[in-house]
């Protein structure tokens, strides 16, 4: 399992539509993607609702984990989307 | 006459009959007759023909409204595929014996409870997404449709809210208007209304007595009145001219070069003054933003803005130009302007006194945090910075100093910067004298017509007494604005204008002669100056 934390600097959080965007790229991943609020409730990354329904906002840490399959590409992937998207 | 307020989603004015819309509430048993498979299979054949449903609302509304307002209904999709969502409505069919209808009901509302309880308006309003996608699955389930929104001639449609997937079926070409009882700036409704260019209220409680009566709708005010007095209706079907005329030359211009008959090419930019001014920009279709005015960030407050908050404005509207330039002028206060944060003395002459780039060169600390902020900003699209009142080139080589300190700072610490074009107002006789000298140290010049009219015939605009002697083509004035231009040119600066004379139809073709590469208007002024160049023909023989 690998692990990493993350600001969110996009005005809005967590929004729709990089959630959208999310899911489409966890899915696309062969490793169990969890994101989660520092301290606080999680969710696969690939349930839309359930990540939207975290309710993350500009200055959240989350804390993203990934776990089987390839999880050093996986890592990198998803370490690039919320650079990129969030 | 009768009226109500709302908030204002969109400026603009709509006249017409009200048309109140009524959702009609479904109907249907809540304990099924058949088995659960038969009830989960019925449910799937309504969720794929909602996604079906929902390709083709996507479709439409990136052809009315564009790709930020249409992937809502993507969003949408993906929400009738999740997992958490099918395994509800699985769950209460199964557990409950219940109907599809019902249970998609039930699921719906569970998890539009959930965002409802997040402390965030934004996702809040996500809760209509949810509804809307369950009462769609149910309308195909019990074979009903929304009926006809808008009944036969062009309406404003009044309802108590409307979800995104109503809004994008309403047929435009009969539409003028939306007011809504609830909802929220952030509903897609209120995206969609933008992005479709209808006025729309929201948080009106209008009247069920008013449907059919004649409506005004005026977006600017936030204003909705019933049966309006002849008076007042005719003053708004003028206001209203006004916009479809402007909206007619922008359907004209849009998108085509602003380059004159014998193919002499000037930008036509547009200046704002805070970051919400942008969409105003945008509408117009300005080329560029020529001047960003940072002053209302200061003003009215106590406390100087930190570099976050300015940085957010920044972005803002560096991001809604979407790569287009956008020059932002640093700190331009004085003591004729209410800074209460700088604590500045009243003076005798404020006008010649301690104000813009020499306080920002005297208080260091505060001018770091807007150049900080200017710096980041740049890392997401074109980002010019711009000095103003500038007299020696003293002035100019500090602040840059300054500028520079501030990008390795912000290298240093791995923040992103872009690269940044450094100019000047040319707004004081000083500067014009020595613009040779200037333009060595700059990329770009910016005449800054209202002080360097003022400076040079020593005329203090505001006092009225004082009209009679001030001319605005004063020759000394257009001489100074000549000289500035060909300054410029001579050491690789392109010459802009951002003063109100730059408006001045009167002058657009001296300004064109004289060869300047930029004028940075009023919003509202940059389209008919955009027909006016168009129009133009500088060849001598076609001016006798």
């Amino acid at each position: 399992m690998k692990e990493f934390e993350y600001v969110i600097t996009d005005e809005l959080g967590l929004h729709a539509r990089p959630a959208g965007l999310l899911v489409k790229a966890a899915k696309g991943l062969d490793s169990t993607v969890t994101v989660g609020k520092a301290g606080g409730k999680s969710a696969s990354a690939t349930r839309l609702i359930a990540v939207m329904s975290l309710g993350i906002k500009k200055g959240d840490t989350v804390t993203v984990t990934v776990e089987g399959g390839d999880e050093q590409g996986s890592f990198a992937a998803m370490e690039a989307f919320f650079k990129e998207n969030l | 006459m009768q009226s109500a307020t709302g908030k204002s989603i969109l400026g603009g004015i709509a006249i017409g009959p009200l048309c109140i819309y009524q959702r009609e509430e479904s109907v249907f048993s809540a304990i099924s007759s058949l088995t659960p498979e038969e009830e989960l299979a019925r449910f799937e054949g309504a969720r794929l023909k909602a996604m079906e449903q929902l390709g083709g609302l996507y479709e439409k509304a990136l052809d009315e409204a564009g790709e930020e307002s249409a992937a809502i209904f993507e969003i949408h999709r993906m929400m009738l595929e999740d997992g958490d969502y099918l395994d509800a409505v699985k769950g209460v069919i199964e557990g409950q014996n219940a109907t599809a209808e019902r249970a998609v009901t039930i699921a719906g509302e569970n998890f539009a409870a959930v965002f409802e309880a997040i402390e965030d308006p934004y996702m809040q309003a996500r809760s209509a997404d949810i509804r809307d996608i369950s009462r769609q699955v149910v309308n195909i389930l019990l074979d009903s449709g929304d009926g006809e929104m808008l009944k036969g001639q062009p309406a404003i449609l009044a309802a108590d809210d409307l979800t995104p997937s109503e809004t994008v079926q309403l047929d435009k070409s009969r539409l003028l208007g939306i007011i809504t009882r609830y909802g929220s700036s952030s509903s897609h409704t209120a995206i969609l209304a933008r992005a479709m260019n209808i006025p729309a209220l929201i948080g009106v409680d209008f009247d069920s007595s008013w449907d059919g009566k004649t409506a005004v709708l005026d977006g600017y005010s936030g204003c909705v009145y019933i049966d309006p007095a002849p008076g007042l209706l005719s003053e708004m079907e003028q206001r209203h001219q006004g916009d479809l005329k402007r909206e007619s030359l922008l359907q004209d211009l849009k998108g085509k070069p602003n380059i004159t008959l014998d193919g002499r090419e000037i930008k036509v930019c547009a200046n704002i003054g805070s970051a919400g001014d942008v969409n105003l920009a945008l509408q117009n279709d300005a080329q560029g933003i020529g001047l960003f005015r940072s002053e209302f960030l200061y003003l009215d407050t106590e406390d100087s803005p930190t570099e976050e908050q300015q940085f957010a404005h920044y972005k803002q509207v560096v991001e809604a130009m979407d790569g287009k330039r956008v020059v932002i002028r640093t700190l331009d206060i004085g003591a004729d302007k209410q800074a209460p944060c700088f604590h500045l003395e009243k003076e005798e002459n404020p006008a010649l006194g301690y104000r813009a780039i020499r306080i920002s060169l005297t208080q260091k600390k505060i001018f770091k945090q807007q150049l900080r902020a200017i710096l980041r900003a740049s890392a997401f699209g074109t980002v010019s910075v711009m000095f103003p009142m500038i007299i020696s080139v003293q002035e100019v080589r500090e602040a840059r100093e300054v500028l520079e300190e501030c990008r390795e700072e912000l290298e240093d610490q791995g923040i992103a910067v872009g690269k940044v074009e450094v100019g000047i107002m040319v707004e004081t006789p000083a500067a014009v004298m020595i613009a040779d000298e200037l333009a060595e140290e700059v990329d770009f010049f910016s005449l800054g017509t209202n002080d360097l009219t003022q400076y040079t015939l020593a005329i203090d605009r505001q006092n009225p007494r004082l009209d009679r002697f001030c001319d605005p083509h004063h020759p000394a004035v257009l001489r100074m604005i000549r000289q500035a231009v060909e300054a410029g040119h001579r050491h690789n600066c392109w010459v802009g204008l951002c003063g109100e004379l730059g408006a001045d139809q009167a002058l657009t073709e001296t300004f064109l002669r004289m060869g300047l590469d930029e004028l940075s208007v009023s919003p509202g002024a940059v389209l008919p100056l955009r027909k006016l160049i168009r129009g133009l023909d500088l060849r001598e023989e076609n001016n006798p």
